[in-house]
């Protein structure tokens, strides 16, 4: 059972919050920081048990050396006392505490032992990162298909191959990692599916070429596709799934600019993996619950509103990371320091002795933040999900994979039930009601409703489907346990 | 480095020291260990990185647990089973 006050609490330990965690404890303030793995690096650092060292730890991984210069440092800061890391532990509440400050309320992630606690902290800055954005297609709910990212946690984390054949398809640059880190894990992968075209580079590419870190992967990943032989489709998508107990087979199909499948253009590729990926979508549900305000993204998602020192419209509570807008790795340490450094500032914390002056570092991460986002920006013009990607759906097709709600059902709840928005398409045919509370289908059901009502996606859709009374399942028994009136003393 | 040893109902699974249950399946291919509530089809893991809560398991007699983060212990009794209701 924790019960703890700092000064900063900092919740995700992937590239943003171990930034912030770091820079906040390097700044002198006490700090709390909370994550759900057992070890930071979040989905981006992820790698395998510290406890069991492996001589070749970064491999496959970006930015491997940052990544161990952050992890020293925190594990100095938790040495010290300066710093206490709740691993394996989630949040499932955020509340105002009285008179200022934020309460969260913790949970296990996996021992399912009720030592739940609370942190209440000055301030909170939400690091929660995002996870791969899904659309339906018929077949996807057969085992072997699994998230890019789920395909990619199994390698870095586990150096576990998901099968022998596999197709990764989907949209965006993080396709390419997928695929060659199968190919060096001995997966032989059939395709590579990208269903827009490269040339939507060209277009932006004056965001693009500022970012010359990114355009040396790109050299990496060329040279890694040759040397594996991996055939990269672009204009191509997975259009449907086969298998009775298990993925077979996919059917490929060439796609126009708007995502349509071009007839006579189909075959089937036989597979024991496919691992998709349509962008990333941020979690939201805790800045959802701590009331800040959010908006739609040029990438489709829904965002946090920050300031430009990462400020969310809720009191005491900074956003830094993916939720901020989906960014990458790079953008995500940046936010997570200049989270930190402004925080810091807040709370009348002078910067460590001998560090850089706030003031003029906060410049500088501002203006490398602008160029990050330009880089960011372009390259969601270039990815963009398929507007016409619903044509691939049949009746038959589950949209909600919890409570296994077709298409079908769906069309239903609009066509008898008069359903025109996602709030109303959740209550009448109960998509993102299950186990993930519409984590996986909340962005295709907003899209969904809004091609019913023959409008663009909202962001009221979206925040339909993002907002969750409770950001982790809790026993009941932690829910009775609460005890309201402590709430507001910390 | 020593193999872990667990069951999988009833069956030996073997893993390596820091995989979770649901890497371990992965390896000795398994690919589903549940099948859902309505229209009883297989699933196992599907995000891999605790979001999606398809991969769910029983460990060691406790229902729901997610594979994608259960670290795997010598030991360990896994159950396939049939899923049961999400908490409200």
């Amino acid at each position: 059972m924790t019960t703890l006050a700092c000064d900063v609490a900092i919740v995700g330990a992937g590239p943003a919050g171990l930034s912030a965690a770091v820079h906040a404890a390097d700044a002198g303030l006490n700090v709390a920081l909370v994550d759900a793995g057992t070890q930071p690096g979040g989905q981006y650092w992820r790698h395998p048990d510290e406890s069991h060292p492996v001589p070749d730890e970064g491999e496959g991984h970006h930015g491997w050396r940052e990544f161990t210069d952050l992890r020293s440092r925190l594990y100095a800061h938790e040495t010290t006392g300066t710093l206490t890391y709740l691993r394996g532990t989630q949040v499932w509440l955020i509340e105002p505490a009285r008179p200022a400050g934020v309460v969260l309320r913790l949970a296990p992630a996996t021992d399912p032992a009720p030592a739940a606690g609370t942190v209440t902290a000055r301030h909170v800055i939400l690091c929660p990162g995002g996870y791969d954005r899904q659309l339906p297609i018929p077949g996807w709910d057969l085992p072997g298909v699994m998230a890019a990212g789920g395909v990619q946690a199994l390698l870095k984390g586990n150096r576990t191959a998901a099968g022998r054949v596999a197709v990764v398809a989907g949209t965006g640059p993080f396709l390419l990692p997928v695929a060659t880190g199968l190919a060096h894990a001995g997966v032989k992968v059939a395709a590579i599916c990208e269903a827009n075209s490269p040339t939507g580079w060209l277009r932006n590419a004056g965001g693009a070429v500022r970012a010359p870190a990114k355009a040396l992967e790109g050299v990496e990943y060329a040279t890694a596709l040759a040397r594996h032989r991996i055939p990269y489709k672009i204009r191509t998508a997975v259009t449907a799934i086969h298998g009775t107990d298990r993925v077979e087979s996919v059917t490929l199909s060439r796609v126009d600019a708007h995502g349509t499948a071009i007839a006579g253009t189909q075959r089937t590729v036989a597979c024991d993996v496919v691992a998709l990926g349509w962008g990333f979508t941020p979690q939201l549900e805790l800045v959802l619950a701590a009331g800040a305000e959010t908006t739609v993204d040029v990438d489709g998602s829904l965002i946090a509103v920050v300031d430009d020192r990462l400020a969310s419209t809720a009191p005491g509570v900074t956003v830094a990371g993916e939720a901020t807008g989906v960014g990458g790795a790079p953008m995500a340490v940046l936010e997570g320091e200049l989270a930190a450094l402004c925080v810091s500032e807040a709370l009348g914390v002078a910067a460590a002795p001998g560090g850089p002056a706030s003031e003029g570092r906060i410049r500088a991460l501002q203006r490398d933040r602008a160029r990050l986002h330009r880089f960011a920006v372009a390259m969601h013009r270039a990815n963009p999900v398929p507007a016409n990607w619903q044509d691939w759906l049949t009746p038959e097709t589950l949209v909600c994979r919890c409570e296994e709600v077709t298409h079908g059902a769906l069309c239903d709840a609009h066509t008898e039930l008069g359903a025109a928005d996602a709030r109303t398409l959740k209550s009448f045919g109960r998509p993102g009601m299950g186990w993930c509370q519409g984590r996986v289908c909340g962005f295709a059901v907003s899209e969904i409703a809004a091609r019913f009502a023959n409008r663009p996606t909202s962001a009221d859709d979206l925040r339909s489907m993002a907002k969750r009374s409770l950001a982790a399942p809790v026993t009941l028994g932690q829910l009775a346990a609460l005890d309201f009136d402590d709430v507001h003393e910390g | 480095m020593p193999e872990l040893s667990l069951t999988f109902d009833g069956a030996p699974l073997s893993a390596r020291p820091g995989q979770t249950v649901g890497a371990a399946l992965t390896d000795a291919g398994v690919v589903a260990w549940r099948t859902t509530r309505n229209a009883g089809r297989p699933r196992g893991l599907f995000c891999g990185i605790g979001v999606c809560f398809d991969c769910l398991i029983m460990v060691d007699g406790v229902a729901n647990q997610r594979a994608c983060l259960t670290p795997a212990r010598g030991g360990m009794e896994l159950r396939s089973g049939r899923e049961t209701e999400a908490p409200e």
